[in-house]
């Protein structure tokens, strides 16, 4: 119980703190001074928890819920923790996004903590239906991510260009089903891999413009839902992955991504090239409970079906 | 050899005005953002737009269940008038602040993150109010945001 009065009423922002303490001194200057240490603030107890539930974050600092569960914009990760948590708080998010194009639908849903804001444990399954392709099938992908806070502070570090820097994780397992199976086993695509990134996050809190790069090393085809690397190419690439939001008001904000991806299964032919993916997005927090993200989004070729555009649609609360 | 005062002024005036001429040739937005120094202050009504808010955001803090019981006892005046001056000075108004030194003032006080960003939120609240243009509220809050450096002091 004194743990919740204190954080509620342990009060805040420096400058009001300090400009009482300067009315302190200049009361003490005078005759008959009050004693120095007079609390002109609120008594501090001593016991605060060293973590406890919490959010702390401003609104929407924390970034929405990718695709593969970690927090980000819609398509990529950022360097910012889910959830709202601060030091010493942790906090957790869910989410439920759909997509859609002429030809296929993704849904994807999950769940992550932020601990500190400094870890992030996410986790994420996306099915996506192919059933144009061959019938009755859903390609299912389990995705486990983390993502550690490294250095910097994407919103408070006004007056410096440094940025936020994450680097992270995303263990990924594909079950394709026996017919999708069978053709990634011709072309020697894996079932699991392994996405390692690092991101950047920078809110240029004047014109209120955040920006994100984050450089991704992927084996993945398709984001994994057609498996991981190729008979043709099997190693690791590096692709780098970009984002752009403008703050219109601090619940609401308008933004483009683009994230590079590898070709692995192009030599299989053309129906299999694999474009960049790209996005329009419009993200609202009415509360720090709520967020609602909507998108256009350009996804190129995919199977045989080219141009695959199409709406995006996700929802996240958090605690 | 002495000159009038009003020439030495004239003078020095010219001066400035021939150092930010030759500023802009190589620095176009150098003069412009100098003769645009108080936009922000401005933006913000000046001062008795300052002094309109922060007797708003006294009354929110005040009312806030995260920061009412630790303001209510302090001189609200006083800080009050600190704050205007430190809004001022910030924004670029004709205002010298002489706040204490941050890290000095909260010295024995457990500031957190969350606690900054609380009173950040609750002085949103009170630019919403005033009317206060968006891009304008980002801007006074670029000025400040950099101060958590001196202020959140916990976790140590």
């Amino acid at each position: 119980m004194n743990r919740m009065h204190r954080s509620h009423v342990l009060p805040t922002l420096g400058l009001a703190l300090a400009l009482s303490a300067a009315d302190l001194q200049a009361q003490s200057a005078a005759p008959l001074a009050v004693p120095p240490t007079r609390p002109a603030l609120a008594p501090v107890p001593s016991d605060r928890p060293a973590l406890a539930p919490g959010n702390g974050k401003l609104l929407l600092t924390g970034g929405v819920s990718s695709i593969d569960g970690a927090a980000g914009g819609g398509l990529t990760p950022w360097a910012v923790i889910g959830g709202y948590a601060t030091e010493g708080e942790f906090g957790g998010t869910a989410f439920i996004t759909r997509a859609t194009t002429q030809n296929y639908a993704l849904t994807a849903w999950g769940a992550a903590v932020g601990f500190h804001d400094r870890f992030e444990l996410s986790l994420a399954r996306q099915e996506f239906n192919a059933s144009v392709v061959v019938p009755d099938t859903t390609l299912k992908l389990d995705i486990v991510g983390m993502k550690l806070r490294v250095a910097g502070d994407a919103v408070l570090e006004a007056d410096t260009l440094m940025p936020q820097l994450a680097v992270g994780a995303e263990f990924k397992r594909l079950n394709p089903g026996p017919a999708v199976g069978g053709v990634l086993d011709s072309v020697a695509a894996k079932r699991d891999g392994v996405d390692v990134y690092v991101s950047a996050t920078k809110l240029f809190l004047a014109p209120g413009i955040l920006v994100n790069g984050t450089l991704r090393a992927t084996k993945a085809n398709q984001n994994g839902l057609l498996g991981f690397g190729s008979s043709d190419r099997g190693g690791y690439r590096l692709e780098p992955e970009l984002s752009v939001a403008l703050l219109l008001r601090k619940n609401l904000a308008l933004g483009a991504e683009y994230r590079f991806k590898p070709n692995n299964l192009a030599f299989a032919g053309s129906a299999f090239i694999e474009d960049d993916w790209k996005d329009l997005f419009i993200a609202w927090a009415p509360t720090k409970n709520i967020s609602v993200t909507a998108a256009y989004v350009d996804l190129g070729n995919i199977v045989g079906h080219t141009r695959q555009t199409g709406g995006y649609l996700s929802v996240q609360l958090a605690y | 050899m002495t000159f009038p005062k009003s020439a030495t002024r004239f003078l020095l005036r010219a001066r400035s005005a021939v150092v930010c001429a030759s500023l802009v040739a190589f620095a176009g937005v150098a003069c412009a953002q100098n003769a645009a120094d108080d936009a922000l202050y401005r933006q913000f009504g000046g001062q008795p737009g300052l002094v309109t808010l922060m007797d708003d955001f006294m009354l929110r803090l005040l009312a806030d269940p995260r920061m009412g019981p630790f303001f209510k006892d302090v001189d609200q005046k006083h800080l009050k008038e600190e704050l205007v001056a430190q809004f001022c000075e910030v924004s670029g108004g004709p205002c010298t602040s002489n706040g204490p030194d941050m890290r000095k003032a909260h010295a024995g006080i457990d500031v957190t993150r969350t606690d900054f960003n609380a009173l950040v939120e609750v002085l949103q609240h009170s630019m919403d109010a005033q009317g206060i243009a968006f891009g304008a509220q980002n801007r006074m809050l670029a000025k400040l945001a950099p101060m958590h450096r001196e202020i959140v002091n916990f976790p140590p």
